[in-house]
């Protein structure tokens, strides 16, 4: 009798376990559990609000904001303003800070960044918690064991107004991720490998794992969760382990908070691993991220115009160390524009006293201030038709960077840099 | 509930920047919807009609977050039913009043202008010409309601939580 009910109790708690996402929206959602399937309301710990959100009527204003201690505001996908426009969108973020007593502002200063780097390095993201903000990267945030998704403008005003959304809650697919890249690859590489033999991943949540992880820089797993958006991903989690905590301790001391992990028995829609000795630089050919990158070794050999590092993705000091060491003692091929972005103003300023900013330029880069830019085709490096460029951003969808008569490909730090140097698609190894 | 219209088909993986180019969002907000896929389909946004909808692929609506489905509702797209359905897109048809459906098979099943009837209360989409009828992927009621009161500020402003007219915008 006893032991029919242990057996019992046991067949329970195996219907009970829990992904690491599902663990994060229960929590958020104030219930024992979720299942795929549920569609759940859940608090938001860290609400995120952009430049953005204050052009167009996008985003309505609430009468009061929930938290305010809640809602970080950040300046960034055209800053400084380049136009009465965005100058007067700045404004009106600047006013809804003041009128509601939002503390946490980054403005055109030391502070200003992209906004998913700048939840990376002021440890807004916090383990075991949910992170909303109207951009689709922001899933970036998902490197620190953050649930973190893009809710769009009419979202983001509910959020403030309330505090609370909504989720489906969806199946998981695990990566676990083995081995060591091999120099000069970038997590970017893993991401266009992922989405070659995986394609999208629509209404899934994709979680990482493994031993892998642990030789990835928070750098190098933020430019994976971030590039999650590109194959639909619902979350992006990864699991959290000392060099995480450590990073948000640091940066964030005053939080409180508990990583989460999945059960040994959480359902998994699917579980793959992903030997990371074996990637090699890809380049995702333009127009769609998904299913669409070759070998940089078996690209087609045309000129490039331009060639862009930067974005929430690629904007790191991991990035310009990289992309210095590339272009050390060479010069930038002729007709060919070498553009980088840093991801935030203190990335720039540390880029600078480490020297490489100074060998970039001294190889014919131009290195801009922080914001997004040309990744979106705001500013700093826009396309004209027929121009080719190969970018270390998010995106290669036709039109983003400029012209939509012009082509994108996309790539890591490396690839662009060696790419710059040679003025085509070049595998970054051949140079070094 | 249930919605009828003329159908456009379109590929797997349309993207937002496909249906509100960045350059575009310089623009007053009420000249962006015309610029709807002028890289991929130049001339669809002076075809489309009022009431009409629009039948996806694979990930359909994928990339940035930006206020894509309010550029379709306001070209007169009413619903979109695909494959699949980027979940960000997704939450913005909701929150713009724009119905939108995850059926797989529709691609095959639905030629472009046939007529179609989708059902928000089996979740269904029957062909017009062919008579046919195909399942889609259920959602909860909630989600519906918001597509059905036109998106998520009409809900707000009856519940009085925004400001009326939005005095922070450029
Ligand atoms: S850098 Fe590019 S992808 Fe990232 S938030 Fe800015 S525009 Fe979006």
């Amino acid at each position: 009798m006893f032991y029919m009910i242990s057996a019992e109790a046991r067949i329970w708690e195996v219907a009970m376990g829990m992904t690491m996402t599902e663990k994060i929206l229960a929590r958020a959602a104030g219930l024992e559990t979720v299942t795929p399937g549920d569609f759940v309301t859940v608090n938001v710990e860290t609400a995120v609000v952009i430049d953005q959100n204050f052009m167009h009527n996008r985003m309505r204003e609430p009468k009061k904001v929930f938290d305010p201690d809640k809602v970080v505001i950040m300046l960034d996908h055209i800053a400084p303003a380049d136009s009465p426009m965005r100058a007067s969108m700045h404004k009106a973020a600047r006013q809804f800070a003041d009128k509601h007593g939002i503390r946490k502002f980054h403005d055109v200063n030391s502070d200003l960044g992209i906004c998913h780097q700048l939840v990376a390095d002021f440890g807004y993201a916090v383990p075991g918690t949910l992170l909303a903000c109207v951009d689709s990267h922001t899933c970036s945030a998902g490197a620190f064991n953050c649930a973190a998704r893009g809710i769009g403008h009419p979202e983001m005003s509910y959020v403030c107004a309330t505090g609370q959304t909504w989720f489906p809650v969806c199946e998981t697919i695990q990566y676990d991720l083995q081995g060591e890249l091999v120099p000069l690859l970038n997590a970017k590489d893993i991401i266009l490998k992922i989405a070659n033999a995986f394609g999208e991943h629509a209404m899934h949540n994709v979680e990482f794992v493994g031993l892998g992880i642990s030789k990835m820089s928070m750098n190098s797993r933020r430019t994976l969760a971030t590039m999650c958006a590109e194959i639909s991903a619902e979350f992006a989690v990864f699991e959290a382990d000392e060099v995480c905590e450590a990073h948000v301790r640091e940066r964030n001391p005053s939080v409180e908070f508990e990583a989460q992990f999945a059960d040994d028995d959480a359902d998994f829609a699917e579980k793959r691993i992903i030997d990371l000795t074996e990637i090699e630089p890809l380049v995702a050919y333009p127009d769609t991220v998904v299913e669409n990158a070759r070998p940089v070794m078996q690209a087609d050999q045309e000129h490039i115009d331009q060639a862009f590092i930067g974005s929430c993705a690629n904007g790191t000091l991991d990035d310009f160390e990289i992309a210095a060491r590339v272009v050390k003692g060479k010069k930038v091929a002729q007709g060919t524009r070498f553009i980088v972005t840093p991801g935030s103003q203190a990335i720039y300023l540390e880029a600078i006293r480490r020297g490489y900013v100074e060998t970039l330029m001294e190889a014919g880069a131009i290195v801009t201030n922080s914001t997004c830019g040309a990744c979106c085709g705001y500013s700093n490096g826009i396309l004209a038709p027929g121009e080719k460029c190969v970018t270390a951003s998010t995106r290669n969808f036709k039109g983003r960077m400029g012209s939509p008569e012009a082509e994108i490909f996309l790539a890591s730090p490396a690839t662009v840099a060696a790419t710059a140097i040679r003025g085509k698609l070049t595998d970054p190894r051949e140079l070094l | 509930m249930s919605i009828t219209g003329k159908s456009w088909k379109f590929g797997d993986h349309i993207n937002t920047d496909l249906i509100l180019p960045g350059p575009v969002m310089l623009l007053p907000f009420d000249e962006q919807p015309k610029f709807a896929f002028q890289a991929n389909r130049p001339g669809w946004a002076e075809k489309v009609s009022d009431g009409d909808v629009i039948v996806g692929g694979h990930n359909f609506g994928t990339g940035s977050g930006r206020p894509a489905a309010r550029s379709l509702r306001e070209l007169g797209v009413t619903c979109i039913v695909a494959e699949s359905i980027n979940g960000l897109f997704f939450r913005n048809c909701a929150n713009y009043g724009v119905f939108a459906l995850e059926c797989p098979g529709i691609s095959d099943f639905i030629e472009e202008g046939d007529e179609i009837e989708v059902e928000f209360g089996q979740f269904t989409v029957r062909n017009k010409r062919t008579g046919e009828v195909l399942q889609g992927k259920r959602f909860p009621n909630v989600i519906r309601d918001v597509m059905e009161a036109g998106g998520i500020y009409p809900m707000m402003e009856k519940q009085g939580l925004l400001e009326d007219p939005n005095p922070l915008t450029a």
